[in-house]
């Protein structure tokens, strides 16, 4: 009986539905608290900073001097590449400002309250400097440049035009020209960040319990900046409230807070409001594409040609830097399609506002909404119905290279598309539609067909050249001697139920249960070093390399049982907890096996005392694909939306725990038709963000999000060792377009476009309006 | 600001003396004064209902509330909703129909809906879905939540009729 692929309740939830979870804010007790005072603008120079009489500071006030001086240096994200602009991001800021809330002063006082008191009689004085907050102000002729270093505020750039594209171009039939956004959102963790830091007099050691998704990367970093050995830290991440790519990147805080531990020897909690996690968490998206797509007059691409510019904010980000969205959206436009002749320039540009990081998705969102645009767009000018332009230009044909030299592994991508068409019924669509269109009612249908660049290993990150590149996985496996597995990993979940996954793996080599092996994650002193989790990697990197460990184990136990019964080891099998030889009825129990090489473990000379294994994997990388159908309602007066149904096939490769896999999927879908339609963060002209609070943010709660109604194809990926494929953005990358696609469909008789994502009701009426529509 | 306030209020059946800034909220006098960080704290705005708890059998954002304002009152938190070993009927749905994954939200979701099912143990659907429409959760699309709270509500009408 095998485990793999069967709905497993989470092994992780017991303890989380009873409200015994440990998240870091939970380990503050006795902590000294830790606040930030932050600048109330985008731009400046620091002219002074007035702070409270000395005698009047119960307390201590840190300033970027006394960083300085006690010898902490600032973080520096690095990509080895010329034209990338290396810009030192310092735990506080000294001389000047570059974004509203950047840290400037941190404050230490016995408690919350008493810390926010100190805080706020903290002030900085700043001459203030023409701040440049959007792409257009970075751009702009006469633009003053957001740091010295980065004239032309550009801080990297990825170019590449291969010879054909003019040519291709000059001979289409028909040119789609697009000029798309998605403005500014955040990953919004329902956890903020923040860590306790929590000094150990006796080793002089300092742990630091942080919402984190890369604790050794952290630590790695933390130990650069702070100049000390590593070994004096131990990073944990314990339970974590959602990270969603934006805990990844080692925010200046954390610097400031474990170098101030190491000076007060005390244990000290910084935990940030939702704020401060507005103002100075890590962004994502605000990116404008625009694209020019060549096609043939039978609607086939020939060629594309684009300037994508992503704004990256103030900083690049440690350790994947500023490129992670300039560079993927250059490397992966192309997606699941098939075409020659690709010229695009990618831009990621400075500005004086927050921090890009990554956040699910990663500019697939975006350059999925580019090429499903170009298809929707260039089969209405030339009247191919979007189902067929699609056909005629999707990769049907493996391993397949696209234009950018990325290798695509065995997809479906055409027939995750034909299921998903078949499924969503188009002829009774129309027939809706149309009915609905004679009373008044607008009603679209829209679709989104996209690749998922999953479990990529040290090879993706290379290319990119990345100074630090990420990417293996190192799993150890232990059977101790009541026959119970630890498997210790150095990926780090945070609410994708990935120890339970891995555990209904590891169970099927071993042959026991899966409530057998615990799975040990996000603690550098019990861990071995690994990248942690984003990128939808860790099913595909931390399962091959927990597969290879857990194989180990298995050869193990099949010589210990061969020599006890006396029979060849590879005639034994492993299941049910038992050792059985074939062809005999003997089996012994794998609890005695593992007893035996403990405790007896002179009867076995040939072998090492124990079971203790390890397993590393590094793969090149392989795509997921899925198909997303939606359904629309629009109402042309008040520009409101409402999805009347949002339909994905998707293909993950094989599926350790399809439970697990549908609440990833309906999850992203979330968060991409939240991209698509309601959240947005607002600067104004001056840098300041308008939108810092959840009620204005707009995430959308249940009575926005409809039921998603998923389907799986299962085509196993031949470049992973366990043939899964990763499945954590998928939902987020392709909503998105599948929801614009559906828009303009609705609003078709208008000849509607929209270019701008949210597609609130303000911009729907605005383009009513435009294209003369009955919008008021 | 400084001076302490002494109240005593009742958390999951067990009754507590505190002394408390007036300033105090009921979800920070939970934690740390009492330990019971099962109750999470997402937004400290009242807008996420992470910190959701029941106060005299009513839902209130316990970030919103101060802790003197609980005077008197019978608080109930998510580390009080399971009898024993025996998992409330909702924990149990959110289990098996998959109603959470970082479990940040989740002590709000199960005591928003413990709340709104004594008051209404007949909710349809639609009712349910208005009522969750209070919390936020990041993770899961909200879908799994919905059909956990329905599940558990017609567990708990038949133990109910039963009992």
């Amino acid at each position: 009986m095998s485990w793999i692929g069967r709905t497993l309740p989470r092994l992780e939830d017991p303890a989380l539905l009873r409200g015994l979870g440990r998240y870091f804010a939970d380990l503050a007790r006795g902590a000294q608290a830790v606040k930030f005072v932050r600048s109330p603008m985008a731009a400046g120079v620091i002219t002074g900073i007035d702070l409270p009489d000395p005698e009047d500071i119960r307390g201590h006030i840190f300033l970027a001097r006394d960083l300085e001086a006690g010898g902490v240096r600032p973080v520096q994200a690095v990509l080895d590449r010329p034209d990338y602009r290396r810009v030192p991001h310092p735990a506080l800021a000294g001389a000047r400002v570059v974004f509203t809330g950047q840290a400037v002063a941190m404050v230490v006082a016995e408690t919350e309250a008493l810390a926010e008191d100190l805080a706020e009689q903290v002030f900085v004085d700043i001459e203030p400097e023409d701040p440049v907050i959007s792409i257009g102000d970075a751009l702009a002729e006469d633009a003053r440049p957001v740091h010295p270093e980065t004239p032309g505020n550009v801080m990297v750039e990825g170019a590449m035009r291969t010879p054909g594209v003019d040519q291709a171009f000059t001979d289409a039939a028909c040119v789609v020209e697009l000029n798309l956004r998605s403005q500014r959102q955040t990953a919004m963790p329902m956890e903020g960040r923040g860590g306790v830091a929590d000094y150990d007099a006796a080793s002089g050691r300092v742990t630091l319990y942080a919402s984190v998704q890369m604790p050794h990367m952290l630590r790695t970093g933390l130990a650069d900046a702070l100049a000390i050995d590593e070994g004096l830290l131990r990073v944990v991440a314990p339970d974590v409230g959602g990270g969603f790519g934006s805990k990844m990147a080692l925010f200046p805080e954390y610097v400031a807070l474990v170098w101030a531990c190491f000076r007060l020897k005390r244990k000290l909690a910084w935990i940030e409001d939702r704020r401060e996690n507005f103002l100075a968490g890590s962004h994502s998206r605000d990116q404008i594409f625009s694209v020019k797509g060549a096609f043939s007059a039978e609607g086939r691409l020939l060629a594309i040609d684009g300037d994508l510019r992503s704004n990256v904010g103030a900083y690049s980000c440690y350790p994947v830097t500023c490129g992670v969205e300039p560079l993927m959206a250059f490397a992966e436009l192309p997606g699941p399609y098939d075409f020659a002749h690709y010229g695009v320039r990618s831009r990621g540009i400075t500005s004086n506002t927050a921090m890009m990081a990554p956040y699910r998705g990663v500019a697939r969102p975006m350059l999925t909404l580019t090429m499903e645009q170009l298809m929707d767009r260039a089969g209405a000018k030339l009247g191919i119905d979007p189902v067929e332009m699609r056909r005629r230009n999707l990769v049907t044909k493996f391993p397949h290279t696209s234009p950018t030299g990325l290798v695509f592994d065995e997809a479906s991508y055409l027939e995750a598309m034909e299921a998903a068409v078949k499924i969503a019924d188009y002829p009774a669509f129309r027939a809706r539609q149309a009915e609905a269109r004679a009373g008044g009612r607008y009603l679209g249908i829209g679709l989104a067909v996209f690749s998922e660049r999953t479990g990529y290993g040290t090879p993706a990150f290379a290319a990119r050249k990345m100074a630090i590149v990420p990417g293996y996985e190192s799993v150890d496996c232990e059977m101790g001697p009541s026959g119970q597995v630890t498997l210790r990993i150095g990926a780090s979940p945070h609410g994708q139920g990935l120890k339970t996954a891995l555990a209904q793996l590891v169970a099927d080599r071993i042959g026991i249960a899966p409530d057998q092996i615990r799975v040990i994650a996000g603690d550098t002193d019990a861990t071995p070093y690994g990248w942690g989790s984003f990128a939808s990697r860790s099913m595909v990197i931390a399962g091959g390399a927990s597969q290879f460990a857990a194989d180990k184990v298995a050869d193990k136990l099949r010589r210990i049982a061969g020599q006890l019964m006396e029979v060849p080891p590879e005639t034994i099998t492993l299941g049910d907890g038992l050792a059985m030889a074939a062809g005999t009825n003997r089996s012994l129990p794998i609890g005695d096996l593992a007893r035996a090489i403990h405790s007896q473990s002179h009867r076995f000379p040939e072998m090492e005392p124990g079971i203790r294994t390890q397993g590393f994997y590094d793969p090149p990388g392989t795509f997921s694909n899925a198909a997303h159908i939606c359904e629309v309602e629009v109402d042309t007066q008040t520009g409101g939306v409402r999805i009347d149904r949002f339909l994905v096939v998707e293909d993950a490769g094989l599926l350790i725990n399809p439970m697990i896999v549908d609440g990833q999927i309906a999850g992203g879908v979330a968060q991409g038709i939240a991209n698509a339609l309601y959240e947005e963060l607002i600067y104004d002209e001056y840098g300041t963000l308008l939108t810092s609070s959840l009620a204005d943010y707009l995430p959308p709660t249940c009575a926005e999000i409809p039921p998603i109604e998923i389907h799986h194809m299962e085509t196993l990926s031949p470049e992973t060792v366990t043939g899964a494929k990763g499945v954590g953005e998928g939902g987020t990358i392709g909503a998105p377009a599948a929801v614009v696609s559906a828009i303009m469909d609705a609003l078709a008789p208008f000849g509607v476009e929209i270019n701008t994502i949210p597609a609130t009701p303000d911009r729907i009426r605005a383009a009513l309006r435009e294209a003369k529509g009955p919008a008021r | 600001m400084n001076e302490k306030l002494d109240i005593t209020l009742t958390v999951n059946g067990r009754s507590h003396a505190l002394g408390v800034e007036p300033r105090r909220n009921l979800a920070d006098a939970l934690r740390d004064d009492l330990g019971l960080t099962g109750t999470h704290v997402g937004c400290e705005h009242g807008v996420c209902g992470a910190c959701t708890v029941l106060m005299d059998g009513r839902p209130v954002r316990s970030c919103l509330t101060f802790a003197c304002q609980a005077e008197g009152a019978a608080i109930e938190t998510v580390e009080g909703l399971a009898d024993g070993d025996r998992l409330h009927p909702l924990q149990q749905k959110f289990w098996e129909l998959h109603g959470l994954q970082c479990g940040f939200c989740t002590p709000g979701m199960l005591m928003l809906a413990a709340g709104a099912l004594r008051e209404n143990p007949d909710m349809d659907d639609e009712e349910i879905r208005e009522v969750m429409s209070s919390n936020l959760c990041r993770c899961t699309g909200y879908q799994n939540i919905l059909r956990a709270v329905r599940a558990a509500a017609d567990v708990m009408r038949a133990e109910g009729a039963q009992g």
